[in-house]
């Protein structure tokens, strides 16, 4: 058995020798000072080269280096997106991993076979600080693995008050009542009732994924059938949301640019009245303090509204998480784990909401956001005080397909039906389900 | 035939041509007979064969890849040929119309995609404002399904038919004098000089350009990429870009099947039409 897995890593190696020739050449800046004399360490810290990752992680280096004078914080940094995924997966796959790194939660995290690659911190004093949640999606059943960093954020409809209050419209709590409140909108014609911007396609997939606390107050256990190939996404009560970004769109509710304008674009539109409603991750409200600050108090939040008043909540994100790679050995691993359990206090937490604008609560308990955070993001409390909240798909389940944004922009330009769209979805799926080798499939 | 160098001469330039080429040529076929995750290999078999075959986007993407080939080469082969015969007259200014119609050749595909994306932007495109200006109203260049790989492959047009231009030219250069001074002593007109001699003896070059730009539009990528990654939806989709899409949703080994299928879709028209081209050539 030994042998055999290790035949199955020559042979993985072997395949990556290109890329991985390359890792080594970019890995030897990462990793390559070694604990020196003095007794002082240097950890490689890998984030993702988002504008706002990359300051915050050094804040939080600076803040942990002037605490911990024997430790160094190294920020590197990799792409984002598939490109970063495939990247992270061909380090920890070639042992080429920096000390430290961020990286998604959930099912992104579940494709890097933490049980193989990661260290397990389930013996960490910290681990008991965290939300439940939050556990759950940097867990297998071998272990937990990661610290989270950032806050949690959801998949809701931003709108703009002044449209609504102008015209005297209520928030929503039924797909109804965002049809008459989008149409009413449309008559006014002050705004784009709905903006939708596939210019950027991952923002086509909302509908669909913001949807999902409304699959779950239908059916409680519908994340662990569709796992176990009995739910699809061709039934109720998940197909609703292919159906609502069909009938948007043959409402003529979308913003006349709505195939090429971008996520910022939409942001925009909001903040400026251009548009009234536009469902999206509330991270949006790092793009809102970037480009329209003066909009901070104009633009807010409210759950993606499904068939029943009394289950409206919210869909929630949760943050990612920071992992240590096996390859992390020593003193390198006792000051990375002091890292981590850094990380999870309130102090590291305030550095965080003072370095970005926070886009939902943070997980960690003890940490609070502060008064003067955005309309956008105050207005998620009251749901998440009430329990209106259920996880996102793609943290109960480790399915996602790859082309759900290009299903989506399908359906939602009128090029496909929403039946049609929600069988190529459930066929995509299995693709998914196969490559991770689940019963059933 | 004895080579005037001894044998252990070439063998720096083997070893390279084995781990460069030959290794990692066979490795893919053995990859993609398996599912592979960067962190474990698992044969199984055509599986991936089957599974690529069942692609939603796949039938769309052959279809769509030949769509593409086969205009973009068409295109380059006419407007190719009329450029090559008129800077090969004498017109004024024709070493700097010549390197205008070569320029775009030097650019990289993806600036130029990026470039195109901006200037054809349906709303805020310089093209559309100046179609508006005009009072035609633009078309939805890459965001319309209808026309998204149009647009895309007449970029590729735009991009590439200085190089056909620069081929048929040297062609044409390489016609000797004599036949066209026979014939004007004959009383040809200058059309039948063009279909009697120019046409018949351009046909090395010809064969040189439809396979060149047949290959280039059978795998091309980085232009549909920077304009429409495939979209809107998966209507400009083409064998390379599903390939590509397979890769970055981490089916290395769905990818690398997909791979094997491009190969031998475009080996299987390029040999054939390779071999009626020259043969041709060689009877005329």
């Amino acid at each position: 058995m030994v042998s055999r897995t290790t035949t199955r890593r020559a042979l993985a190696a072997l395949g990556v020798g290109g890329v991985a020739m390359a890792m080594t050449l970019a890995g030897c800046s990462a990793g390559g000072g070694a604990s020196s004399t003095d007794g002082s360490v240097t950890l490689s810290y890998l984030v993702d080269n988002g504008e706002a990752t990359v300051v915050v992680a050094e804040a939080l280096a600076k803040a942990f280096e002037a605490e911990n004078p024997d430790i160094k914080i190294d920020v590197q940094t990799r792409p984002q997106g598939s490109e970063g995924d495939n990247l992270v997966k061909t380090r920890l796959s070639t042992g080429e991993m920096d000390d430290v790194f961020a990286y998604n939660s959930g099912s992104l995290f579940q494709a890097l076979s933490p049980d193989q690659t990661l260290v397990n911190l389930d013996d960490q004093e910290w681990v008991g600080k965290l939300d439940d949640n939050f556990v759950k999606t940097v867990s297998t059943d071998g272990g937990t693995y990661g610290v989270p960093m950032g806050q949690s954020m959801a998949g809701a409809v931003i709108y703009n008050k002044d449209i609504y209050s102008q015209l005297g419209l209520e928030i929503p709590t039924t797909w109804d009542e965002f049809i008459s409140n989008s149409e009413a909108i449309k008559a006014a014609g002050v705004a784009a009732p709905i903006v939708q911007t596939y210019g950027d396609t991952w923002t086509s997939q909302l509908f669909v994924l913001g949807d999902f606390n409304n699959v779950l107050a239908e059916d409680p256990d519908w994340a662990e059938k569709y796992t176990d190939n009995k739910a699809k996404y061709v039934d109720e009560p998940a197909f609703a949301g292919f159906e609502h970004l069909q009938e948007v769109a043959e409402k003529g509710l979308l913003n006349e640019d709505f195939a090429s304008a971008t996520y910022n674009d939409g942001v925009s539109m909001v903040a400026t009245g251009e548009g009234a409603q536009y469902p999206i991750l509330t991270f949006a409200a790092s793009q809102l303090m970037t480009s329209n600050p003066d909009a901070k108090d104009v633009v807010g939040t409210f759950p993606l509204p499904g068939p029943d008043a009394d289950t409206n909540g919210l869909t929630v994100w949760m943050p990612g998480g920071v992992y240590i790679p096996k390859s992390t050995e020593g003193d390198k691993l006792d000051a990375a784990k002091k890292f981590l359990a850094w990380l999870a206090t309130p102090e590291s937490c305030d550095i965080q909401a003072e370095s970005t604008a926070p886009q939902g609560p943070f997980v960690i308990e003890g940490c609070t956001l502060g008064d003067d955070v955005p309309a956008m993001i105050s207005d998620m409390q009251p749901y998440f005080d009430d329990g209106k909240t259920n996880l996102a798909l793609e943290f109960l389940s480790p399915i996602k397909g790859p082309a759900l944004e290009q299903i989506t922009v399908a359906v939602g330009s009128g090029i496909t039906s929403a039946k049609d769209g929600a069988a190529q979805y459930d066929e995509d799926v299995k693709k998914q389900a196969q490559q991770l080798g689940l019963d059933g499939w | 035939m004895k080579s005037p160098y001894p044998t252990w001469f070439f063998l720096p330039a083997g070893v390279f041509y084995v781990t460069l080429f030959l290794v990692p040529t066979v490795a893919s076929f053995w990859f993609s007979l398996t599912r592979w995750t960067l962190f474990d290999v698992e044969f199984i078999g055509i599986d991936n064969y089957v599974r690529f075959f069942q692609e939603p986007p796949l039938v769309q993407g052959f279809v769509n890849t030949f769509i593409y080939a086969f205009v973009t080469s068409g295109a380059k082969v006419v407007l190719g040929l009329l450029l090559g015969v008129l800077l090969s007259s004498q017109i004024i200014g024709r070493g700097f119309t010549r390197s205008v119609i070569f320029f775009p050749v030097l650019a990289s595909t993806i600036g130029v995609g990026i470039m195109f994306k901006v200037l054809l932007d349906p709303f805020d495109g310089p093209v559309n404002a100046g179609l508006e200006a005009l009072g035609i109203p633009g078309p939805g260049w890459w965001t319309d399904p209808a026309t998204a790989l149009l647009t895309v492959a007449m970029v590729d047009i735009w991009k590439g038919v200085g190089l056909a231009t620069l081929i048929f030219i040297a062609g044409m250069v390489a016609i000797p004098q004599e036949y066209y001074e026979a014939a004007k002593v004959d009383g040809a007109s200058s059309a039948k000089t063009f279909w009697n001699i120019t046409l018949p003896l351009l046909q090395p070059a010809t064969a040189t350009v439809v396979l060149l730009s047949l290959i280039g539009g059978l795998r091309s990528f980085d232009l549909i990429w920077a304009i429409t990654k495939g979209g809107p939806g998966f209507t400009s989709d083409v064998l390379a870009s599903v390939v590509y899409k397979q890769y970055q949703a981490g089916f290395f080994g769905l990818s690398t099947a997909g791979n094997v299928v491009l190969f031998v879709v475009v080996a299987a028209i390029i040999f054939p039409l390779s071999w009626w081209l020259n043969r041709k050539g060689d009877e005329s």
